[in-house]
């Protein structure tokens, strides 16, 4: 009885003190007497304090608790403690606002119009239609050229020296966030008039060869390839590390065995070593094509969907926060919602067909 | 979990890969590959190459000449690090890379810490609506993240969650968990009965199992997620700019940086020292960790 009361209380002071460090956290006031750096970094180990202790602090707490019950409730009561947690997070922050964007897409409409009446409105808008060809470009283009690229990376780079090396070269942008890259890139497509050194290095490789300077993000159809290039550049190394393993995983005798009956390398490339790989293809194919569907940083800071480069999710953010339209803003997330599915089905039966995590 | 099993560089013993190699190639094959990969690995490093150098050229420089310029006569060209000084200062960077710390850390252990102890739950003991549960979490996968932005930021605002750091902290746990508990499970449920047999003969809990046995025995599926993680919340840009917003006092740095391309878009000495900083702990995980980051990557690769 007394371990019980003792823990009632050590479970009221952690969550007292979790609530006091949280309106703590929100206090801009609280750390200014330290200075500006010395107050954002007694900030910080506040919050790591209470973010990485907290969570641990409360399923201990839980447990505890629930220990003190009857031994025929701790039974059927603990399994709830580990997994009550996930399933209140992702009911809230999944399942219920997902339920909430389809309602509010057909409830949300103009005054007197249909519950359609959205996506009616949708699909007869000229930019919304240039946002939904935009992302059909981005599907055709950035997953098959990344996945040609780092295919033949891959089947290159197993025969040279140093390999590792050159791959890590190649896979090093994946670190790189999205808004990084288009940094990287807007000083690549760097524009300046003729008359000027070019500092970009695309035009300066353009002049060279005595031709005028691009205006490459301003260039109607070459600046959605110019935005689609970064993503590759981006994908390219997720790619060739995935083929490079299942490449590596084709059986020797396959290969020999094709060699041996006469066929060129080209032949055993394309008939034997690509047909062997096909699941990991299609993984690549689909994870690129996935996050091509939703893309918004690169355009978001490179064009701001300016110069007919806008795309759907881009297109939803606008529609959030500079038309205040959250109709039309819940539409465009089901848009993507649909064209997402389908894709994401493929990519995950394909990866239990692998027995990647099956 | 076979791609778990995949690293970085040969490992193979008789493979494709040897045949390829073998004597029957022709001399100039072999030279067109070699160049072909050259040609590859320098297209893919030019780009970052020209920022690093860049952001160490004062601005006057950089517009009279390019980069390559000033690295073919590196004693004639001038250097300094006054743009770094000044992007962390002046352009607040410094206050973005502790936001982009205080946001990522509790943002990649809250939603392993829950996932873990889900996906125990449903490996390993009995309750009613197990299977139906951890399907549902599953088929989430495929849910994209837009589809929570509108009702979830109409929660937020409800309750003043917008711009707090506990409020996005939540966002990147609930946006990351299935993917969390979906390869935890893989992992945590393969582990071998007998263990948790004798241990609960020798008197432990389900929780102390957990905590000692469980735990430690799946740290490469832990590190492979919490790396995947880190790297998906520190360079994330649409969640932050939606929950956490542009505000000095709580921007990370991809929020900050996608503004100074804004408001600084032809100062390259200042946006390139401002897009280095905000690689610079990606790229150290990356080089440091590269092994658990491949791991991490390929079974991050259905995150929705």
């Amino acid at each position: 009885m007394l371990g019980a009361l003792r823990d009632l209380i050590v479970a009221a002071a952690v969550t007292t003190l979790l609530w006091l460090g949280l309106r703590f956290l929100r206090d801009p006031e609280a750390l200014a007497g330290l200075g500006p750096t010395a107050g954002k970094l007694a900030q910080a180990a506040v919050a790591l304090v209470l973010g990485v202790g907290g969570i641990w602090a409360l399923y201990m707490v839980a447990n505890s608790l629930v220990e003190h019950l009857p031994a025929r409730m701790v039974i059927v009561l603990r399994p709830w403690v580990f997994v009550l947690p996930a399933i209140a997070i992702v009911t809230l922050y999944l399942i219920y606002p997902a339920i909430g964007t389809f309602m509010q897409s057909i409830t949300d409409v103009p005054e007197g119009q249909g519950a359609l009446a959205n996506y009616t409105n949708a699909f007869a808008d000229e930019d919304v239609r240039l946002a939904i060809r935009n992302n059909l470009i981005w599907l055709t283009v950035a997953p098959a050229i990344s996945v040609a690229i780092g295919l033949a990376f891959a089947a290159m780079v197993d025969r040279i020296k140093h390999e590792a090396l050159a791959k890590s070269f190649v896979f090093l942008p994946l670190a790189i966030s999205m808004v990084g890259a288009s940094v990287i890139w807007r000083f690549v497509y760097a524009w300046r008039p003729p008359a000027q050194p070019q500092t970009g290095i695309l035009n300066a490789v353009v002049v060279a060869f005595g031709g005028e300077p691009i205006a490459w993000l301003q260039e109607i159809p070459a600046n959605t390839l110019a935005l689609i290039m970064i993503m590759v550049w981006l994908q390219v190394g997720f790619a060739m590390v995935v083929l490079s393993a299942a490449i590596k995983g084709v059986p020797h005798e396959l290969t020999e065995a094709a060699r041996i009956d006469g066929a060129s390398e080209l032949q055993t490339f394309f008939r034997i070593l690509v047909p062997s790989i096909r699941g990991s293809i299609i993984t690549v194919f689909t994870t690129i094509a996935i996050g091509v569907l939703k893309v918004f940083d690169i355009v978001f800071v490179m064009t701001g969907g300016k110069f007919d480069t806008n795309v759907v999710a881009v297109r939803m953010f606008d529609e959030m926060f500079r038309f205040r339209n959250f109709g039309q803003a819940t539409t465009m997330a089901v848009i993507l919602f649909v064209a997402v599915v389908p894709i994401m089905v493929v990519n995950v039966r394909n990866l239990r067909r692998q027995g990647i995590g099956s | 979990m076979t791609a778990t099993d995949v690293t970085l560089g040969a490992q193979s013993q008789a493979t494709a890969a040897d045949v390829l190699r073998s004597p029957r190639a022709t001399k100039e094959g072999r030279w067109l590959v070699r160049l072909s990969v050259f040609a590859i690995v320098v297209a893919w490093t030019l780009p970052t190459l020209g920022l690093l150098v860049s952001s160490f050229r004062p601005g006057s420089e950089i517009a009279l000449s390019g980069w390559w310029a000033a690295i073919a006569q590196p004693f004639r060209s001038q250097w300094t690090l006054d743009n770094y000084a000044r992007v962390l200062t002046e352009d607040g960077m410094f206050g973005a890379f502790v936001n982009s710390l205080i946001v990522t850390i509790p943002s990649t252990v809250i939603p392993i810490t829950i996932a873990a102890f889900a996906a125990f739950a449903f490996a390993w003991t009995r309750f009613r609506g197990r299977g139906v549960l951890f399907a549902v979490i599953v088929g989430l996968l495929v849910v994209p993240l837009q589809m929570s932005l509108v009702p979830l930021l109409r929660v937020y605002q409800a309750t003043g969650l917008t711009g707090s750091f506990i409020g996005i902290w939540l966002a990147h746990t609930g946006f990351g968990l299935p993917l969390a508990i979906y390869l935890l499970f893989n992992y945590i449920s393969q582990l071998p009965r007998d263990i948790f047999e004798s241990a609960y003969v020798d008197g432990a809990t389900p929780f102390t199992a957990f905590t000692r046995l469980v735990l430690p025995l799946s740290f490469p599926a832990l590190a492979s997620f919490a790396i995947f993680q880190f790297l998906w919340v520190w360079n994330d840009l649409l969640v932050s700019l939606v929950y956490l917003g542009t505000s000095s006092d709580v921007a990370v740095l991809t929020v900050k940086l996608a503004s100074l391309v804004g408001t600084r878009g032809e100062a390259w000495h200042l946006l390139t020292a401002a897009g280095f900083v905000s690689m610079i702990i990606p790229l150290v995980v990356f080089l440091a960790l590269q092994r658990f980051f491949v791991r991490g990557l390929l079974a991050g690769s259905v995150k929705g």
